[in-house]
């Protein structure tokens, strides 16, 4: 039983401390698994009360739930007004979802103007649509890409009267500083990483490129951007680069503002990716060189697939992190969703009603990231079927 | 971070001169454009603007630009309105982004010099660090006020003006420091402190809040001066006339009792000339300023009203805000408010 094993590390390193381990004794058996064992309720009360210190902890969370629901449900429920004016949710004294209801559509639609509101609610009702749609995979084709470009030109011509300076005719121009609201939040957001991801690969790559130049280009733009605050790029955006440009060429605040998004996402992700493609072993890439593929088909067929797979936490991470930074387009003068609703708190009618808005916007805000999570774990889970422990 | 910001976009600035404005380069680029971009606080600002439900803005501030905008094109709807911060109103006016700031900008020495070159035509709204007492200490004047404990912002000039004023009067108090303008307001509703200072107008805010508002006076004494007025870039005597003089006119209609309701009468019947030369019916002096015509007085206090009433409209006893006029009434009623005549 303990007779020396045989030394397996000959060679370079012989040096190095054995490591080896024979159990000697069996293991104690393990009891039965609780739920072919036992019934639900002794189950639920021995999960909960099984020890003292487990029983400790239950009790002392159903306290805190005792002291902390039933004035939560007075304010939000039970108090809460749902119609009418400040005055009258004043005099209930509970929650004031009147004010949401009254801001509701500002907060959807922003400074846009409320006789052309059908133009962007069309835009989101496509929009929704199309996330339905890009979310299943059985779509996923070079045809949703054209969709997407197809529903970024709609929604330029819808929204703003006109693609890339041609008017549309029997639609009014309305500047992207009247846009707003809920669809300034996702325009920023979703575009912003559907573009921030492929330039995010290519500077990953390029950060692990053999070419000095290259190399040194995107090192440069990653510890660039990553090194000022997002606040600041966006600052520069608005104010410092008019200053650039030549005489009578005006580049759109809102796509200044969604430039500086783009090139801050996609510095994080290129970091994220790289993350991803050093995870890969060596002998994934000696094995593409073995079979005689070249260096795009390599990392296409071979690296780029398990890389990008096993950054998807990472991913979604920057994703949220992205989405909830649309915030600071204040900055730059555009009323995203969570500006309007900051917006509305200035309502001299309405003073006062400020935790409304911050539970209205955490609840959407919520939603969203939540949805992101969901949708990320979900879709992990089915691209590593064949690695599921 | 402010100060940095105000470097790079003045740096930026003075690299490709775009502050070296001709004389009425701004004003001949409005007019060329149709329209006046005129910097509104982000998000909003009680009484002065905010968006309203349908997203379009109204306020004390709104108004004085779409009066601005009569005298230039004669028609209110020629604005467009870009929301600023406290951060990016300065670099959004030195690069154009914005013709005209009307969003509560404090006239400062500095602000009217230097590296910022801005110019301040006329002040429409003279604020003003004020303390707030509850009625039932029967106090009269912040001067009585020694040994009080104050709530007050910290890190602010409102702390350091508190703090000069208590010594300049020889009286002592103890700060109740708290960030967040909510909770101060909660810490002085419970009581926690004998004194609530901030601004004039923000204070006049925050008392709409109270418990019982009744209960609460705001003193008389402005601890620090802090007069507001629509901001331009320095350099074009055209739009700083046309400002100066749409405010002028506001101010002189409430003189004379010119009134939304009564103009066109007045107009019809008035004999006094310093009358028919402000509603254009002596003609001379819309031309004079370079306004869109002789009838630019007529046709903004037909559209909002004199001074008084656009006041009265958002800021005055009727609105939540309840601002007294104060310092903000006429020279004749023993405001501030003071015109040169238009003649």
């Amino acid at each position: 039983m303990n007779a020396p094993l045989p030394n397996v590390m000959a060679g370079p390193l012989a040096g190095a401390r054995r490591i080896s381990f024979v159990r000697g004794e069996t293991l104690p058996q393990s009891p039965p698994p609780d739920d072919v064992r036992l019934s639900v309720t002794k189950r639920v009360v021995r999960t909960y009360f099984g020890t003292p210190g487990n029983a400790a902890i239950t009790l002392a969370c159903v306290l805190i739930l005792a002291w902390l629901l039933p004035p939560l449900l007075n304010w939000a429920f039970l108090k809460a007004t749902w119609t009418g004016n400040a005055n009258a949710c004043r005099e209930a004294g509970g929650a004031c979802w009147a004010f949401i209801r009254e801001k509701f559509w500002f907060s959807v639609f922003g400074l846009y103007p409320f006789e052309l509101r059908w133009r962007p609610a069309t835009v989101l009702v496509i929009f929704a649509a199309l996330v339905a749609v890009s979310a299943q995979r059985r779509f996923w084709s070079i045809k949703l890409v054209y969709a997407w470009v197809g529903t970024l030109v709609l929604m330029l011509a819808l929204m703003g009267g006109s693609v890339l300076g041609v008017p549309v005719p029997g639609l009014a121009p309305v500047p992207t500083r009247l846009w707003g609201g809920w669809l300034v939040t996702i325009f920023l957001a979703v575009f912003g990483m559907a573009l921030a991801y492929p330039i995010g690969i290519v500077l990953a790559l390029g950060r692990r490129s053999e070419r000095p130049i290259v190399r040194f280009v995107c090192v440069c733009w990653i510890e660039f951007i990553r090194g000022v605050p997002l606040i600041s790029l966006l600052f520069i955006a608005t104010f410092i680069v008019p200053l650039f440009m030549p005489t009578g060429v005006e580049l759109d605040r809102l796509v200044r503002a969604q430039i500086a998004f783009v090139m801050f996402a996609a510095a994080y992700m290129a970091e994220v990716f790289r993350g991803g493609l050093q995870a890969i072993p060596k002998g994934q890439y000696e094995g593409a060189d073995s079979i005689g593929l070249n260096y795009g088909q390599k990392m296409r067929l071979i690296v780029l697939p398990q890389a990008l797979k096993i950054t998807i936490p990472a991913q979604v991470n920057t994703f949220i992190g992205l989405f909830k930074d649309t915030t600071l387009v204040l900055i730059i003068g555009i009323f995203d969703f969570f500006t309007t609703l900051r917006s509305s708190l200035g309502d001299a009618n309405w003073l006062g009603f400020a935790t409304e808005a911050y539970v209205y916007a955490a609840s959407v805000y919520f939603v969203c990231c939540y949805a992101m999570s969901k949708y990320s774990q979900r879709l992990e889970a089915s691209l590593n079927e064949g690695q599921r422990r | 971070m402010k100060n940095w910001l105000m470097g790079i976009a003045a740096v930026g600035a003075m690299l490709l001169g775009t502050t070296a404005a001709d004389a009425g380069r701004d004003l001949d680029q409005i007019k060329q454009r149709g329209t006046i971009r005129c910097g509104v606080q982000g998000p909003s600002n009680p009484g002065f603007g905010v968006p309203n439900a349908q997203g379009v803005w109204e306020g004390f501030n709104i108004e004085i630009c779409r009066a601005v905008a009569i005298t230039i094109f004669n028609d209110p709807s020629k604005v467009e309105f870009v929301p600023v911060t406290s951060q990016s109103r300065f670099p959004a006016l030195t690069n154009g982004e914005v013709d005209i700031l009307s969003n509560n900008t404090t006239w400062t020495l500095t602000r009217d010099t230097g590296v910022n070159r801005f110019n301040f035509p006329a002040i429409v709204f003279y604020d003003g660090q004020s303390v707030m007492v509850p009625r039932r200490l029967n106090v009269t004047s912040a001067r009585q006020l020694n040994g009080a404990t104050v709530c007050v912002q910290p890190g602010t000039t409102t702390e350091l003006n508190l703090a000069d004023f208590f010594r300049q009067n020889n009286i002592t108090f103890r700060p109740v420091v708290i960030e967040a303008l909510d909770e101060l307001r909660r810490a002085y509703d419970q009581g926690r402190c004998d004194v609530f200072t901030n601004d004039f107008a923000a204070l006049a805010a925050q008392r709409t809040l109270l418990t019982n508002p009744r209960d609460h006076v705001i003193l008389p004494e402005r601890i620090s001066k802090e007069p507001l007025g629509p901001t331009i870039r320095q350099g074009d005597e055209e739009l700083t006339n046309i400002v100066a003089w749409t405010v002028f006119a506001l101010i002189d209609a409430e003189e004379f009792g010119i009134t939304k309701a009564n103009v066109d009468q007045i107009a019809a019947t008035n004999t006094d000339p310093r009358v028919r030369r402000l509603l254009g019916v002596e003609p001379g002096m819309g031309t004079a300023i370079g306004a869109a015509n002789d009838g630019y007085a007529r046709a903004i206090i037909k559209a909002f009203g004199n001074y008084g009433e656009i006041f009265d409209r958002w800021l005055g006893p009727t609105t939540p805000l309840a601002l007294e006029r104060g310092q903000n009434n006429i020279w004749t009623k023993g405001g501030l408010l003071y015109a040169p005549p238009a003649r």
